[in-house]
């Protein structure tokens, strides 16, 4: 699994720019005859294997945070805004990529610069070489976006690049949809898009599949590097399994669900609870007349920079987890 | 002019009425059929030329900003709230217009005789009010009440293609609306006046929500950047400069395959365009485009120096453009 993630994790897809990422999976996709696949208004994948049972809604973002050019200046320096949560501490001095593949650095106005205050988005800019305006016009254009360049590291059970947040997500899904697995459910593998600028994709996705019980797949923080805020969640002790985040409490027949398959099944997993941040579970637990909706989350060190640092026995035990919970007859559950 | 019609009528956001009778009175005979929904919008229905012609939903926002009393002092001093997001910086001295009986007020503030320092701090709302001239509470009451919205008091004014007046932010996009309503089209349009979109794009939602459609386009009043600036920073988009385009703002991202469609026509028919400023501001376009399974968005505006202010400039010119791109899009698009 671990080259499929170092693959996704590699395609620059920030927000509304997601076509990549899912060249990537239909590509991957490909010659499974028992899936359908659509794409909708907004660019989500929606990939159906149908089943008599429940439907049951998978999601996971195919975007990625990034930035927009705004203007270019004299001199060739583009200013940029953000597309997503990108904070200037993350990315001062960074290499980026644009969607057309032109790279550059993310420099800052250091005239004024004190070891204190962190410069603002306004204070930075990229540099992509370019001599003057007119040579950087013939690069980019008002409008273009790019993300984060990637540096994948292999640590061995542990890797880091960018984008683990939330390639990471769409790994597990397609994972599961390349496996073969016994079960009666209809299932909606659903790759979102924009959910970094406000849960987008996953608004319409949900209006349109309607499901009865839905799971969202994303990353979550952790609460085990030096002097961090408190959170009991660690690298590699396995699939958290969300009670609640800023945006969504998730019902407690659900959590008891998903614990006891995962007991059950002898799978490691965590309980998280997340102060700050939220997942498009929020969008679908409140879609239409509303939707029994858990998350589950893959733990993941220094989100929203270049280096985000997760555990592949966490991605393998959250897909093993999710499979569990995709071949129980949900209706003796009560969902 | 309509535009002078549409720029002086009173409609803050939740307080529509005039404004909606306005546009009622002037659309009904020429579109196909219209209603008024829960929240106040107006759909206005004209059926296609194609048999099978999509439905492209089309929306300008009636309400403009403005204020609220929110209650009387004892001296005849009214105290208010803004309605939508006006800069405080620019508010003392400001007259106003008040109420169903359109009172006239003025946005007062001690004089600056009787200041000490004062003039260093920005004003909030608690420090300023709004004075009709009454002697006390009792005069005032005889007036004005509670719960009355107030806007800026603005005459229309042109001079050739120069337009200024007030609420430009939308009451451009309406009297476009207005202008391409009266033509009919390949594909069949639901135009929508909406309400209570400088709140929040509350009646976008709905009116969305009820009309489910291929395509939606929103027309706009955006903010122009062509003044002076201190650095080398954006100036775009410029008065005179054409239409403009969006590409994203914080509530959306344009449709991609609209993007490329509207730079293409506009070139083939020499329409000029200009792009907005990526990531700025937010309009309806950003409810419609989540609204059911997600509709394909874009949002054209005229660009307008000052708006959210007593005084807004515009070019007609740009207006024109605004038109005539969405009319070849209405046609074309399939």
């Amino acid at each position: 699994m671990k080259n499929l993630v170092k693959d996704l994790t590699s395609i620059i897809g920030p927000s509304s720019y997601e076509e990549p990422v899912v060249d990537y999976i239909e590509k991957s996709l490909k010659g499974k005859k028992n899936l359908e696949i659509k794409k909708d208004a907004l660019g989500n994948l929606i990939v159906r294997k149908k089943g008599k049972g429940k439907k049951i809604m998978l999601a996971a973002h195919m975007d990625e945070i990034g930035f927009i050019v705004k203007h270019i200046d004299k001199n060739g320096f583009l200013r940029f805004a953000i597309v997503g949560g990108l904070f200037p501490h993350n990315i001062i001095e960074n290499h980026v990529v644009f969607v057309n593949g032109v790279e550059g650095v993310i420099g800052y106005e250091n005239k004024n610069f004190n070891w204190k205050d962190i410069p603002k988005i306004e204070e930075l800019y990229i540099d992509i070489g370019a001599k003057d305006k007119k040579d950087a016009e013939k690069k980019v254009h008002v409008g273009l976006l790019g993300a984060m360049k990637p540096t994948f590291v292999d640590f061995g059970k542990r890797i880091s690049t960018k984008a683990i947040d939330d390639r990471i997500g769409c790994a597990i899904l397609l994972q599961l949809a390349l496996d073969d697995f016994e079960t009666d459910n209809d299932i909606y593998y659903v790759f979102t898009t924009q959910e970094e600028v406000g849960l987008r994709g996953a608004k319409t996705s949900a209006f349109s599949v309607s499901p009865d019980f839905a799971i969202a797949v994303d990353v979550t923080g952790t609460g085990d590097t030096p002097e961090t805020y408190i959170m009991d969640v660690k690298l590699g002790e396995g699939p958290a399994i969300k009670i609640l985040d800023s945006g969504m409490i998730i019902r407690k027949p659900v959590i008891d669900f998903m614990v006891d398959v995962a007991k059950k099944n002898r799978i490691p997993y965590q309980l998280e609870i997340l102060k700050g941040g939220t997942t498009d579970g929020m969008m679908i637990q409140t879609n239409k007349e509303g939707v029994i909706t858990g998350v589950i989350s893959v733990p993941t060190r220094y989100i929203h920079s270049q280096a985000e640092m997760c555990d592949m026995d966490d991605v393998e035990n959250s897909v093993k987890l999710i499979k569990e919970i995709l071949k129980t007859d949900l209706s003796k559950r009560g969902f | 002019m309509i535009i002078k019609n549409l720029s002086e009528t009173f409609g803050p956001s939740g307080n529509e009425n005039e404004i909606r009778d306005f546009i009622v009175e002037t659309i009904k005979d020429y579109v196909d059929s219209l209603k008024i929904d829960k929240m106040g919008n107006i759909v206005a229905y004209k059926k296609g030329k194609n048999k099978n012609s999509k439905k492209i939903l089309i929306g300008a926002h009636m309400d403009e900003v403005g204020f609220m009393i929110k209650s009387i002092e004892e001296n005849g001093m009214l105290r208010f709230l803004p309605v939508g997001s006006i800069d405080k910086r620019i508010l003392i001295g400001k007259n106003l217009l008040i109420g169903k009986d359109k009172i006239k007020g003025v946005i007062c503030y001690k004089p600056i005789h009787l200041q000490k320092k004062d003039y260093n701090n920005i004003p909030d709302f608690d420090s300023l009010f709004i004075d009709i001239g009454a002697v006390d509470k009792k005069d005032a009451e005889k007036y004005v009440s509670v719960g009355d919205y107030a806007v800026f008091d603005t005459k229309f004014e042109k001079r050739g293609n120069i337009i200024k007046g007030k609420s430009f932010d939308d009451r451009l996009g309406c009297g476009a609306l207005i202008e391409i309503l009266k033509d009919r089209y390949e594909n069949d349009v639901y135009g929508c006046f909406f309400v209570q979109e400088e709140v929040g794009l509350r009646g976008s939602k709905v009116a969305a929500y009820n009309n489910p459609s291929d395509y939606a386009i929103v027309l706009e009043g955006t903010s122009a950047a062509d003044m002076p600036h201190s650095k080398d920073e954006p100036d775009f988009p410029k008065m005179g400069d054409g239409v403009v385009i969006t590409i994203s703002d914080r509530s959306l991202f344009v449709d991609k395959d609209l993007l490329k469609m509207s730079v293409e026509y506009a070139k083939e028919n020499k329409i000029k365009y200009q792009f907005k400023q990526p990531m700025i501001g937010g309009t309806d376009g950003g409810e419609i485009h989540r609204s059911r399974e997600g509709v394909k968005t874009i949002v054209f505006a005229v660009p307008s120096r000052y708006i959210h202010s007593p005084v807004s400039f515009a070019d007609l010119r740009d207006y024109q453009s605004m038109i005539d791109l969405t009319k070849i899009l209405l046609n074309k698009l399939k």
